[in-house]
């Protein structure tokens, strides 16, 4: 008999046209005008991979290796060598971004903080290639974003 | 139950050990595992890491595991909280010293220390103060050194003094202030010192050409052979991505025990060598044109098919002695299937006049493991060392262990690390006097008379005293062994050495044996990759042309196969061969350029699977480690293909198994057998003296092994100076 009743007279229509009408006269309160707007970002987050150097210019990796075996994509590739200083640093290093799945593993896994996952995530390719993240352009990133990168990290520490 | 059993009690478990064992033994073989650094079952005990302690029921204290022996009635803790607390007392001040720079250490991922830090150690340290740091020595190509990393368990210190016989290494300073060295500052240069790597726990004592380029964990470990000496030690190569990484030894207590010679453990650098060949290549005038294999194959049997339609036996076939059996077998049948017997692996022998009396293998005449048993020994012709650095450290075992009389006769004076009984060299007489000179000591000593082929022989001889105590030493005692090194097979009078050599085994009773001039002759032997032999020995109604008449006949066409280079040919090689027609090479590297008119690049021994058969006749067979460079392949698969080219019937292998089946089955009765069967008097005597044996230029692989050559024992070898 009630749901008869509800049938006849189309009241659950009506609800639902009741709470499109009120959103559509309110001000939106969810929606973020991006790229205007932006959402906080914690300073923990996973974005393009960096590699950092030390403030002396020398670059962190030592080519431990540790992050290529964490990685759980296999999206990194190392070859190791002996440098011109006689200490041991990477030859080739390529993060594979279309592999990468951002856990962090790396981040973790390094005992120099050499590579890290910065804020960045606004960032394309429009060639196939362009997807590998040689050790050239992850040092390049890490030179621009190096007072960010360092920010983070120092706000993170305590937490470690 | 024999008296020289004890009773003990490990962990509570009744157990047997021998007398005179020491506990860690008796825990190891009961399955207890006992943390250790300095213990290690090949070397002496020093009990100086204290990582063993274990409890033992009314011992006021720990006692060390390793330099306890085991006593009736005793009973041991392995894990009771009183030895656990001890072990853990240890790695705290094992750690103290030690630097944490586990992520740029090569030994991390396969560490000793490492691995029992996380069962042993702290998590966190109690040691505030400053830690030692200690420079690091620099001792040679080979093996670096990160001293501060070292925990002074000495294993390299034994190694040299024990196992290599000259104490390379040592200690030096008290306490905190010891440390390894050489005193001098010097290298180190034994033909074994590469294995204080893998005897290292630590990372103190690396591979200097490995340094830095991969980790432990990323590598895959595949079984390899060396093809570098006739002994087949066994290897493990470890590749990352398709590319040899380094080499480890593979532990097989018949063949190598866990050692390897440096030769087999930085070859690998060879492999990765900048004239290594990707492409086939064909001349053109005095150019070098890059072609595909379709078009380089059908040229190579579009020339060979020239020749054979006139006369087959234009076509001389040189094979490597480095080739694997299927390689050789395959050459062989490639050789006797197109009609010429011109076929030889036997690139540094000069005198072939007995070629018929040889053996149908040379057999060492024992396993490698009776080597250790011999009470005498007579090395003829052998700079021991660098043949066969391994059969030297067998030999050594039984002179220092068993107190073995080992004698020598050589041209030169070559230095031994273990007591010689009696060096014949020179002083104005050749080999062949010498040992003609032992012959009639014997023949005088026993009475009997000598076998006719060594009469012509023993006219005129001098004795003196050395050769009358070789002579007594070979005829006393159990196994006695007479060795034809290969500086005897090089030599001009090879067929005289032989004669006397067997005469000698026959009026002493001495076994006879050969070390094989070549890592895989042997399995050419069998292969039937000579010209007076077929497959297994068989007899054949014609004989070809030898390596030297080959060469000299400069025929129309050459199939030289294997990496073979101007230096492995006799002198002139490469001037006869270009005379007339062409040669055809498959070789790894561009050196074949010097002769070839067309090479097919094929894969080197880390590359290709197949088997090796050692100088005992112990077949072994390995998959292939590495990817083969480039457009290299495998030298069997390119013989196949070849052999289809040329129209040769069941030429369709499709694995290198099956062709060694195939051979296996042919030659399944063959028997090692030494004996001489000459009763002819050998008379002919020829000056030419042997191609001396060096360690670090034995074949084209070795000869690219950049840390290798620079060792002070290429650089001395290649200004001339003996070592």
């Amino acid at each position: 008999m009630k749901s008869i009743f509800k049938t006849l007279f189309l009241s659950e229509l009506c609800q639902g046209l009741y709470i499109t009408a009120r959103q559509f006269f309110a001000r939106p309160h969810v929606v973020v005008q991006y790229p205007e707007e932006k959402t906080p970002q914690s300073p923990r987050f996973r974005g393009l991979h960096a590699q950092r150097r030390y403030a002396n210019g020398q670059e962190r990796c030592i080519a431990c290796k540790l992050c290529e075996a964490v990685c759980p994509a296999l999206a990194i590739t190392i070859e190791s060598g002996v440098s011109d200083d006689g200490t041991r640093r990477t030859t080739r290093y390529d993060i594979d971004l279309f592999k990468c799945i951002f856990c962090g593993f790396c981040e973790e896994a390094c005992p120099v903080d050499a590579i890290v996952e910065t804020r960045i995530h606004e960032y394309h390719m429009e060639n196939r290639g362009e997807n590998i993240m040689t050790k050239d352009k992850l040092l390049a990133v890490g030179d621009k974003f190096e007072a960010m990168i360092a920010a983070d990290k120092a706000a993170d520490a305590r937490y470690r | 139950m024999s008296d020289d059993l004890v009773n003990i009690e490990i962990n509570g478990r009744p157990v047997q050990a021998r007398k005179g064992q020491m506990l860690i033994q008796a825990t190891d073989a009961s399955g207890d595992y006992v943390p250790r650094f300095c213990y290690h079952d090949k070397l002496p005990i020093a009990a100086n890491c204290r990582m063993c302690l274990v409890e033992v029921e009314k011992a006021p204290k720990p006692l060390p595991a390793c330099a306890t022996p085991v006593a009736e009635g005793m009973k041991i803790f392995t894990k009771s909280p009183k030895a656990i607390a001890a072990q853990k007392a240890v790695m705290e001040f094992l750690l103290i010293n030690h630097p944490l720079d586990c992520p740029i250490c090569d030994q991390g991922g396969e560490c000793e220390l490492q691995d029992l830090a996380v069962g042993f150690g702290r998590d966190v340290s109690r040691y505030a103060e400053r830690k030692r740091v200690v420079k690091d020595k620099d001792i040679g190509p080979l093996v670096s050194t990160d001293m501060t990393r070292c925990i002074h368990c000495t294993r390299c210190v034994r190694f040299t003094s024990e196992i290599q016989g000259f104490q390379e290494l040592g200690t030096c300073g008290r306490g905190e202030h010891v440390e390894i060295g050489t005193f001098i500052e010097k290298s180190v240069e034994h033909e074994l010192s590469g294995n204080i790597i893998d005897l290292c726990p630590v990372g103190a004592l690396n591979n200097k050409p490995y340094r830095y380029s991969a980790r432990a964990w990323e590598m895959t470990q595949q079984p390899l052979i060396s093809p570098h000496d006739s002994v087949g030690t066994n290897l493990f190569a470890h590749v990352l991505r398709g590319r040899v990484m380094r080499v480890v030894p593979r532990v097989n207590e018949d063949v190598n025990e866990n050692w390897i010679a440096d030769r087999d453990r930085y070859s690998y650098e060879g492999l990765y060598s900048d004239d290594r060949l990707h492409k086939p290549l064909m001349r053109d005038g005095d150019r070098w044109l890059e072609v595909d294999w379709q078009t380089a194959l059908n040229s190579v049997a579009e020339k060979l098919n020239a020749v054979i339609s006139q006369d087959a036996r234009q076509i001389g076939v040189i094979a490597a002695p480095t080739l694997t059996l299927e390689e050789a077998y395959l050459t062989q049948r490639i050789a006797r299937g197109v009609g010429s017997n011109n076929l030889d692996h036997r690139l540094k022998r000069v005198d072939f006049s007995d070629q018929h009396y040889d053996p149908v293998f040379p057999w060492l005449g024992c396993s490698i493991t009776e080597l250790e048993q011999a009470n005498s020994v007579l090395l003829i012709g052998s700079n021991l060392r660098k043949e066969a650095p391994l059969l030297a450290h067998r030999i050594r075992k039984a002179a220092v262990k068993k107190g073995a009389q080992v004698s020598f006769i050589n041209t030169h004076i070559y230095k031994y690390l273990f007591p010689v009984a009696g060096y014949l060299a020179s002083n104005g007489m050749g080999m062949v006097d010498h040992l003609a000179a032992v012959v009639a000591a014997a023949v005088q000593a026993k009475g009997i008379a000598a076998p006719p082929s060594v009469h012509a022989l023993l006219q005129h001889v001098q004795l003196n005293d050395t050769h009358r105590a070789i002579a007594a030493q070979l005829s006393s005692g159990e196994r006695q062994l007479i060795l034809m090194g290969v500086l005897a097979q090089r030599d001009g009078a090879f067929a005289q050495l032989r004669a006397l050599a067997a005469a000698l085994s026959q009026i002493t009773g001495a076994q006879l044996g050969y070390i094989a001039d070549g890592g895989n002759s042997v399995a050419a032997h069998l292969a039937g990759v000579l010209p007076h032999r077929g497959v297994a020995g068989e007899s054949l109604p014609v004989s070809g042309l030898n390596v030297v008449e080959m060469l000299e006949a400069k025929l129309k066409s050459y199939l030289v196969v294997g990496s073979i280079e101007a230096e492995d040919l006799p002198a002139g090689a490469v001037a006869s061969m270009r005379t007339h027609g062409h040669v055809i090479s498959l070789s790894s590297y561009a050196s074949a350029k010097a002769y070839a008119d067309i090479i097919l690049p094929t894969a080197t021994f880390a590359e290709t699977s197949g088997t090796y058969v050692n100088l005992e006749g112990r077949w072994q067979s390995v998959p292939g480690a590495a990817k083969p460079l480039g457009e290299s392949r495998p030298a069997w698969k390119v013989l196949r293909v070849l052999g289809n080219l040329l129209n040769l019937s069941n030429f369709d292998y499709e694995s290198s198994e099956q062709v060694r089946d195939e051979l296996q089955q042919q030659t399944g009765s063959v028997i090692a057998d030494n004996r001489y069967q000459n009763t002819s008097a050998v008379t002919r005597y020829s000056t030419v003296s042997a191609d001396e044996v060096q360690l670090y230029n034995v074949d084209a692989v070795v000869r690219r092994a950049t840390a290798l050559q620079l060792t002070s024992e290429a650089l001395q070898a290649k200004v001339g100076v003996q070592a």
